[in-house]
């Protein structure tokens, strides 16, 4: 454990101390526009603390080899790292073994592999891929291509005007024909918690796999794969205060053994003739070509940071933002908030009368406050609430009650500039 | 730091408010053309009646950011009555003057009169696209060119 680490251990047992957290994020000091930064874009990316910034450096200034691959030091240094890497997303997300870890870029690549590699195979005409009406496209888009490919129908669970999901529709549209249910457990557009253990239950008792897009859950709650029983997990690593370009397909291994590979190349075979090849174990069989073993290594730091401040305490501090942004906005004059389900992660979405997003989002950048406008490639939600885009602020473990000030005071601006 | 009053200029909210032949598609319009920029959701259709060279008159639809809805609406202002030459040297111009590409900033900014509101986007990179939506959709419809136009 590094000393970072072993730092913000300490403070685990005592009371939440934000700006201690915040002091591991270099980021978060600046200035943009000539005054300070406040970070409200957590669900497009987080920043990230010095310990994962530190083990990227680390491994380019010491260990830089490729894996699995040269016996001579670095690359077993390298090589070592990885693996340990593995291990701490198996522990992380509580997988039964490291062999259902597959490394990939991101949730995305995570959710093309299964459409590609557990999907097209077995799909056939008619067949059906239930998602929902709050799926990110990443969760639309790979079942899209391979429905055209393949015949198969795609079914969609509606939302109610809170952003909940209908649960009666699914256990509806959960049919004889349903051979895999993808969905988000919390919506990046609107931060609703999906009831996820009770759809995986459902879908297993009509027999049918379940994939979770854990993409913006994993930064706020504790995940065990295990408890929940799911078939397929995806999360990305820069969501989590780790790296881009790295992420995870958690599978269940007896689903991944029986799929065909998803890319071919060095890493990912036993032995390769011009007859043919033999596929390596699992996971190196989903891994083809050199993986970004840095963004592994950051990743394992990036856990390592969460676990040690705990993740119950991140959502406790989380919740609090989430009540506090809640009841500010709730209050503003003309502004109205889209997305209010009983369960949220820590994100509020809304649209102002008279004023396009981008606009506020133009006037909020000038006063330093950084947030998401636009559709959330959710363009599907948009349409349900008939809103072209919206304004989303989304919270961090190193976000404060004063930053929620700032973006309150931010959208008064705002009101200011269009209503002079 | 650019003051934000360079970006929102009371003439550009006063376009944003009260959008200047809008909506409109006016009869006998001949030059139609439809501007999409999908990761704003800025939309507008650009509609003109061109006859014998002449902009006789022009007209839009759609919705957009403050930003996107000023320069659609100056833009049908600036075009409306004059021969089609002449709106596509505006366009020229506008273009020239919010992208830099050529150089010709200065030679551009004597054609733009009122039109210069709109330099103060240029300040603003990821707002460029929002002010030239509507503008390249005007250029695409005299241009008579199918299919969605987009600056992103």
């Amino acid at each position: 454990m590094s000393a970072d680490v072993a730092a913000t251990v300490a403070i685990s047992t005592a009371r939440y101390d934000v700006h201690k957290v915040r002091a591991d994020f270099p980021a978060l000091h600046q200035s943009v526009h000539g005054v300070p930064l406040v970070y409200l874009d957590n669900g497009a990316t987080t920043q990230k603390p010095r310990a994962v910034i530190e083990a990227g450096t680390r491994f380019y200034e010491r260990d830089c080899a490729n894996v699995h691959r040269g016996v001579h030091a670095l690359s077993e240094r390298a090589t070592r790292a990885y693996n340990d890497a593995r291990t701490s997303v198996q522990r992380f997300i509580n997988a039964a073994s490291s062999r259902e870890i597959v490394f990939v870029r991101g949730t995305t690549e995570a959710i093309n592999l299964v459409a590609q590699s557990y999907g097209r195979p077995r799909l056939r005409e008619g067949d059906e891929i239930l998602i929902t009406e709050l799926e990110h496209h990443a969760n639309i888009v790979p079942w899209q291509l391979v429905a055209r490919e393949t015949g198969a129908v795609i079914k969609v669970v509606p939302i109610t005007d809170e952003g909940e999901l209908r649960f009666d529709e699914y256990l509806r549209l959960l049919g004889p024909r349903t051979r895999l249910v993808a969905v988000s457990q919390v919506s990046n557009a609107l931060g609703t918690v999906n009831p996820i253990r009770s759809m995986i239950d459902a879908a297993h008792d009509q027999g049918v796999p379940i994939l979770i897009d854990g993409a913006q859950a994993i930064p706020h709650r504790q995940v065990d794969v295990q408890a929940l029983g799911c078939d397929f997990y995806a999360f990305s690593g820069h969501k989590v205060y780790g790296p881009t370009g790295i992420g995870v397909l958690y599978g269940k291994e007896a689903l991944l053994d029986a799929m065909p590979p998803y890319q071919g190349g060095g890493e990912m075979i036993r032995r390769v003739t011009f007859q043919g090849s033999q596929w390596a174990p699992l996971p190196l069989k989903f891994e083809a070509g050199t993986p970004n073993v840095a963004g592994a290594i950051g990743l394992h730091a990036a856990i390592d940071y969460v676990r040690a401040i705990g993740l119950d305490r991140i959502a406790e501090h989380e919740h609090g933002l989430l009540e506090k942004a809640t009841s500010a906005l709730s209050d503003f004059p003309g502004l109205r908030i889209v997305g209010t389900a009983r369960e949220k992660a820590s994100l509020v979405s809304f649209v102002m009368e008279g004023v396009h997003p981008h606009d506020i989002g133009t006037i909020l950048d000038h006063q330093g406050v950084a947030v998401r406008t636009g559709h959330h490639c959710a363009m599907p939600v948009m349409e349900h609430f008939k809103v072209p885009a919206t304004t989303r602020a989304s919270f961090g473990l190193y976000n404060t009650e004063e930053e929620i000030d700032v973006l309150v005071a931010a959208l008064h601006k705002v009101r200011e500039v269009f209503h002079r | 730091m650019s003051d934000l009053r360079d970006l929102y200029e009371e003439v550009i909210l006063d376009h944003n408010r009260t959008p200047r032949n809008y909506p409109k598609n006016p009869p006998g319009a001949n030059c139609h053309a439809h501007g999409f920029n999908p990761l704003c959701g800025d939309e507008f259709q650009v509609h003109l009646k061109v006859q014998g060279g002449l902009v006789e008159d022009v007209g839009f639809e759609g919705a957009g950011c403050a930003i996107s809805t000023a320069s659609a609406s100056l833009m049908t202002q600036a075009v409306k009555g004059k021969r089609v030459e002449e709106a596509e040297a505006i366009f020229q111009a506008v273009h020239d003057v919010l992208t830099d590409e050529s150089g010709r900033t200065e030679a551009a900014g004597e054609l733009l009169g009122k039109l210069s509101v709109l330099v103060g986007v240029k300040d603003y990179p990821m707002r460029v696209k929002c002010a030239t939506l509507a503008w390249h959709t005007m250029h695409a419809a005299l241009k008579d060119e199918r299919g969605t136009v987009t600056t992103e």
